[in-house]
């Protein structure tokens, strides 16, 4: 009997369902074709093409990159998605590659038609990658924290809305540095690019607080020991600054304490060279009682805003800064909020500018560049935002942390005015 | 049909189809065929040496860096445009590989591929090392009005595709001409028989060289060419995977064979470009058609056709 009340049961939704098709087959089929068409574009899904670090050099960031998109997305979506429209993310590896970088944009635009394409970290494979975002006329929001963007080497397409520059963040750091360390500071950075910025920005904004930098001692990216270098570090030095990255920081930092004992000076360092690395990991113990930039503190603090604690939910960090899964899968949180304020910035870009596909791309762009205050907020949990529409570069607190008990403690926040620097660029001044 | 006409027929079929597909390709596959030419240049370049003369370099990616800097860093300092940028490119890579060929030379065998892998890590550091001039590892863009050549947009897709091209067939015709004449026989003869080759009078040294420097030059051109046609320059071109890349290329589609070098870009772009959308090991994938095909066919793809099918290819 229940056999067949369901059979009879799932017979009539069948029909009704039949029913309803050809229903509204038959109206599909009595509207003129622009309406059909303008009916799919409201319920298709707004694609991002998400160029991931999943391989090479970049997979640690990548993970948690990944992490902090699809948590966006995810958010976004339940919150009924952007324009009415659901966000779907269009995930392809670039293996940390810029030449792959190039190509994995390209097939964004070209083959999975994405409406724009988001979250690239390392400079190179944005840099690699813009050209061809920028003649493919793909908006291209990258999560990069390169001066890349605000220098003007880059073009309309390319905006980085979520995370600050390395010449803001590195300009802000001069005057707690000089105030509370000491004004001799000693330079140690891996000799390329990224290391070669900390020097040039550094040293000026240090000299702008009345300091100077006594010693820059750069170190070769094919270096696996550094004992050999800390003799160079001059004898009055007061803080020695470090931005090492890569698997040879746990050497440095090792060395570093064997070479200087239990009489050091003031230490300040990148989080960088240590990001998704516990920080209680042995080897690290001479850093207790240094000083560490942070973009977004790892560790839970005792003034939390309801922001970060909704976003640390959200992705799945514990108050440690680790998934709440594995305490030992450290995440990239200095970093990584950048892709959950990127995508929502793109959310609120897209509704400003009433985006309905890709012809509305320079719209998109236009109603980016408008922007300027975002407050603190769920969509901001780092923390509140001026975005400079003109430089396509976003700026915002720094953090200053002190290790203190195994744990990252908050010692400092900067005010944003202490991260702004004159214009470079005016991107607006360019055709689209 | 004689086999010069039936070898012409089709390589000059090869590029009248590539010219067709210009117009024919939907979007991604026409700008992917732009890059995958572009590399099938470099890795023509690189056949030269490994394919034809026997020699297994391990740091062509300086060659390539050569041509790639030559032409960029003329553009971005001296404010060059495309042109002559492009001949200081290949000019770069052919004084390079004539010192770097002159010093490499004096060893065989493996002390070869260690002396070319030590030179081409030591570009790629030279690279780093003038950060302030190159920007190191981050690299910079060549920027869309820097790259207008005579009038003519290479960033427009079909004006890239069509540059590609050319590049491409100058590589693979001279290449054609030269396998067919008689410096081309030599440095054939020299891969089969050093010893006998010298026996019978021929200046070993001076024919190794000789490849070492067109290989070199064509690498360059490659490198340039890339540079201008994808807008950026920068040091992981120089880095030893970019070495190991047409080593690959070549070994997949048959080292000396004229069309080897173009099949074996095409088959690898496209094996990472599908095998990358199902697993993150899609370099596992590479690694094991690799050695699957160097098991089974061991000449590679057009060394297996010509073993089998056609033995006129060259």
């Amino acid at each position: 009997m229940s056999n067949r009340k369901e059979f009879s049961n799932s017979r009539r939704k069948a029909l009704k369902t039949i029913g309803l098709g050809a229903g509204s087959a038959a109206v599909g089929a009595s509207l003129p074709l622009w309406a059909r068409y303008a009916e799919a574009q409201s319920s298709a899904p707004i694609k991002v093409g998400f160029q991931a670090h999943k391989t090479g050099i970049g997979a640690a960031y990548g993970r948690w990159y990944e992490r902090t998109t699809n948590a966006a997305a995810k958010v976004i979506n339940d919150a009924g998605g952007i324009n009415g429209r659901p966000l779907e993310i269009v995930l392809e590896d670039d293996g940390t590659d810029p030449k792959r970088g190039a190509e994995v944009v390209e097939k964004f635009a070209t083959q999975h038609e994405c409406d724009v394409a988001y979250g690239t970290l390392f400079s190179h494979v944005v840099i690699g990658s813009a050209p061809r975002a920028g003649e493919l006329k793909l908006p291209y929001f990258v999560v990069s924290e390169g001066h890349h963007v605000a220098s003007g080497m880059l073009n309309r397409y390319t905006l980085q809305p979520g995370i600050t520059d390395v010449k803001s963040q590195v300009a802000a750091m001069a005057p707690f540095v000089s105030d509370n360390l000491g004004k001799k500071v000693t330079m140690i950075f891996p000799d390329f690019a990224f290391g070669h910025d900390h020097r040039d920005f550094f040293s000026a904004a240090i000299e702008a607080q009345g300091g100077e930098v006594v010693a820059k001692i750069a170190i070769p990216p094919t270096e696996s020991s550094f004992t050999k270098y800390f003799p160079k570090i001059p004898r009055d030095t007061e803080v020695i600054y470090h931005v090492m990255v890569g698997p040879a920081v746990l050497t440095f930092v090792k060395e570093l304490g064997e070479f200087f004992g239990p009489s050091r000076p003031e230490i300040f360092g990148f989080i960088d060279s240590l990001e998704a690395v516990d920080i209680n990991s042995p080897g690290l113990e001479f850093l207790d009682g240094t000083y560490f930039w942070e973009g977004n503190p790892r560790y839970a603090q005792d003034n939390q805003s309801e922001f970060d604690k909704a976003y640390r939910a959200a992705v799945g960090v514990d108050n440690n800064g680790a998934s709440v899964s594995d305490p030992t899968d450290v995440s990239t949180y200095a970093h990584m909020f950048g892709c959950w304020e990127t995508l929502h910035v793109i959310k609120a870009g897209m509704e400003a500018s009433g985006y309905s596909g890709a012809g509305d791309r320079a719209k998109l762009i236009e109603a980016v560049e408008a922007m300027s205050d975002l407050p603190h907020s769920h969509a901001h949990p780092q923390g509140a935002k001026l975005f400079n529409g003109k430089t396509h570069q976003v700026f915002g607190h720094q953090y200053i942390t002190r290790v203190t008990d195994g744990k990252l403690k908050l010692a400092h926040t900067t005010s944003i005015e202490d991260t702004l620097y004159p214009d470079e660029v005016d991107y607006t001044t360019q055709a689209f | 049909m004689s086999d010069l006409r039936k070898t012409l027929g089709l390589h000059v079929g090869l590029l009248l189809v590539l010219l067709a597909l210009n117009w024919l390709l939907p979007a991604y596959h026409h700008g992917n065929l732009a890059r995958i030419m572009v590399l099938a240049s470099y890795a023509i370049g690189y056949n030269v040496l490994f394919g034809y003369t026997g020699l297994l370099s391990l740091g062509h990616a300086m060659f390539f860096a050569a041509g790639m800097y030559g032409m960029g860093l003329t553009v971005r300092h001296l404010g060059w445009s495309p042109a002559p940028a492009v001949l200081a490119g290949v000019g770069a890579g052919l004084v390079l590989s004539l010192v770097v060929g002159f010093l490499a030379l004096r060893t065989t065998g493996v002390a070869f591929m260690i002396v070319t892998l030590m030179f081409a890590q030591a570009v790629f550091l030279t690279v780093l090392y003038f950060g302030e001039y190159t920007r190191g590892d981050e690299g910079f863009v060549i920027q869309q009005v820097d790259r207008i050549l005579l009038g003519i947009d290479l960033t427009d897709p079909n004006n890239r595709y069509l540059a590609a091209l050319l590049v491409f067939a100058i590589c693979l015709l001279a290449t054609f001409w030269l396998v067919r004449h008689r410096f081309g026989k030599t440095i054939i003869a020299i891969r089969e028989n050093e010893d006998r080759t010298r026996m019978l009078g021929y200046d070993v040294f001076r024919h190794k060289l000789g490849a070492v420097v067109i290989s070199g030059s064509i690498s360059a051109l490659a490198g340039a060419t890339y540079g201008l046609l994808f807008g950026y320059a920068g040091a992981t071109f120089a880095s030893v995977q970019y070495s190991i890349f047409p080593l690959l290329w070549v070994l997949l589609g048959g080292a000396g064979t004229i069309l080897g070098p173009f099949v074996g870009t095409l088959f690898m772009f496209y094996l990472i470009d599908l095998s990358s959308e199902i697993t993150t090991a899609y370099m596992l994938i590479a690694g094991v058609t690799l050695v699957l095909l160097t098991l089974f066919a061991p000449q590679g793809l057009m060394g297996e056709v010509r073993a089998r099918l056609f033995r006129w290819l060259p």
